[in-house]
């Protein structure tokens, strides 16, 4: 499990668990579920097209993601949120059908962007993977202030003058950049999962803001290991860990949260 | 006309039965979609297709019926997203969110067993994509009954449901139960998405559930109009994509047509553009949701 040809996974791994603890933090603050689910189908659209075209996957990941980022913030100003982003996350993905129709991708290629390859992660890859993730991390303490001002009190926020969005657009491309990270490791539709469940669990348990992230990037590295090293002992796609694990943690959470409600209460 | 219409599109029973079996799902979907639309569900919608795949993999490795592991792999779903708490418009983000996540790893289990347990490729992508050209004629039956039966619940609940989407103190106030109508809603989206994820495919389930309701929705100025202009905005989207997938097989020398979800989502994504220029054209005073028709 710790032998060498496992430690770009375990190293990669590390790297999604805290970008991933990080950013769905505030993709649960602010109830941007949809958009954290929307963007990683786009990325993947994206790969299927660098496929096509032959050029790096990644490139591919990034640039969709960033579309669908930019397509959901662009539209939503429009009209309702949700609907803006239904309609982008069809959109990519009628373009992921058609590149993947017209290239010939190998089954078990597809099979690894969606559900993920933890050990197809390179060396040559984790260079790239470690610079957009420490450039998504710095983004976000850039404008940590107006983005958990945002996300807490959004009157409160416009009153003061901070341009909503802005921020908002700023917070998309930011979760475009680390999904398109997450991708080649837990797959598209894992993603989602990751930045969703742990979080989730974490703001039910932490009161304060900060230490909830944090309780969020722990949770998540919990998630990412178990997962890894399950995945590696049983032999079964770490997608299927992620989610279990996830969701396992949030329902945990609201039992532990229930119960202090009623030992406080009596 | 063969310039539009390719050699053989009027005697090919696969394009009939794709014309038949799109063009009921597109109904059902718009008629559907209009309220999911209206009660800001369109995540839930889309997440159940997924939930609703989960289940059709499931089915596909134990070796039952298809259609019975998406529609009850949805309607599960949708209990347990009522069950976390999709009823509270805060926490239905992340019971949403929770249930998709949960369903997706359990999508990426069984499509794995079943890749290693059988030697049949392309299930991933048959259960994901989908493709209305491999529907069967036997499946209209099924299709026909399930879209009757989902027709009239909405039939049934229509009055309570559209107002409780509009005002929930209101609603509240005339003595709707409206916990129940949430949860009958959710299990005739559910019924609705499964069947239209397993015909047409993942993608074009969302896309007509939200695509077609929510360009009416733009211009309609009542409920029952837009439920019908919807209907027909995804039934011209459906046919039209049929048509031109079938044709791009003439389009290039090397005969590989497109997936018809890249053309029906195209139309859709141009009907709502056109849509939101007419709507800007009238001048219309921007509402969330249009009136309610006959109230006083």
């Amino acid at each position: 499990m710790f032998s060498s040809f496992m430690t770009n996974a375990w190293l990669s791994g590390t790297i999604v668990a805290l970008l991933a603890g990080v950013v769905g933090f505030f993709v649960v603050l602010r109830g941007a579920s949809f958009a954290a689910h929307a963007i990683p189908n786009g990325a993947f659209a994206g790969a299927a097209g660098a496929y096509l075209i032959g050029v790096s996957p990644l490139l591919g990941l990034v640039s969709f993601a960033l579309l669908s980022a930019l397509g959901i913030g662009m539209t939503s100003r429009r009209t309702r949120n949700d609907v803006a982003t239904a309609l982008s996350l069809v959109a990519m993905l009628a373009l992921g059908a058609a590149f993947l129709s017209v290239s010939l991708i190998y089954e078990p290629t597809i099979n690894a962007l969606l559900f993920g390859e933890i050990l197809g992660v390179s060396s040559s890859q984790l260079a790239p993977v470690l610079i957009l993730g420490v450039v998504s991390v710095g983004v976000l303490a850039w404008f940590y202030r107006p983005l958990m001002f945002t996300s807490v009190a959004p009157e409160l926020a416009r009153a003061r003058g901070v341009n909503a969005t802005l921020v908002d657009v700023a917070f998309l491309v930011v979760v475009a950049l680390a999904t398109a990270l997450t991708v080649p490791v837990v797959g598209a539709l894992l993603t989602f999962s990751l930045m969703i469940g742990p979080p989730a669990a974490a703001r039910i348990l932490v009161a304060r803001p900060g230490w909830a992230v944090a309780g969020s990037v722990g949770l998540s590295l919990v998630t990412v290991w178990v997962s890894i090293g399950a995945s590696y002992a049983f032999n079964l796609p770490i997608g299927f860990f992620v989610g279990a694990l996830g969701a396992t943690l949030y329902l945990g959470a609201r039992v532990v949260a229930r119960r202090r409600v009623v030992r406080s209460a009596t | 006309m063969t310039w539009l219409f390719e050699p053989g599109w009027w005697a090919n029973g696969t394009v009939r039965t794709a014309l038949v079996v799109g063009g009921i799902v597109a109904v059902t979907s718009a008629v559907v979609g209009i309220f999911t639309v209206m009660r800001g569900q369109s995540f839930a919608g889309h997440a159940l297709t997924d939930v609703a795949t989960a289940g059709g993999a499931g089915a596909f490795l134990a070796g039952v019926g298809p259609l019975l592991g998406f529609v009850g792999g949805g309607v599960l779903g949708a209990g347990a997203m009522d069950a976390i708490g999709v009823q509270r418009v805060k926490g239905r983000d992340i019971a949403t969110g929770v249930v998709l996540g949960a369903a997706m790893g359990l999508a990426a289990l069984f499509l794995f067993l079943s890749a290693r347990t059988s030697s049949a490729t392309g299930a991933t992508q048959l259960v994901l994509f989908g493709s209305i050209f491999t529907v069967s004629p036997s499946t209209l039956p099924e299709v026909s009954w399930l879209s009757g039966a989902v027709l009239v619940t909405m039939a049934l609940v229509a009055r309570p449901l559209l107002l409780s989407s509009l005002s929930v103190e209101l609603a509240a106030a005339r003595g709707i139960r409206l916990r129940a109508v949430g949860l009958i809603f959710m299990v005739a989206l559910a019924v609705a998405v499964g069947m239209s994820a397993i015909v047409i495919g993942a993608i074009l389930s969302t896309a007509l559930l939200i695509g077609p309701p929510a360009s009416a929705l733009r211009v309609a100025r009542r409920v029952g109009s837009a439920v019908a202009l919807a209907a027909g905005l995804g039934v011209l989207a459906t046919w039209v994509g049929v048509l031109l997938a079938y044709d791009s097989y003439y389009w290039s020398a090397s005969h590989r047509s497109l997936p018809v979800s890249f053309f029906v989502v195209v139309v859709i994504v141009a009907e709502y553009a056109l849509a939101s220029v007419l709507r800007r054209r009238t001048r219309r005073v921007p509402t969330a949701v249009v009136e309610p028709e006959g109230w006083t």
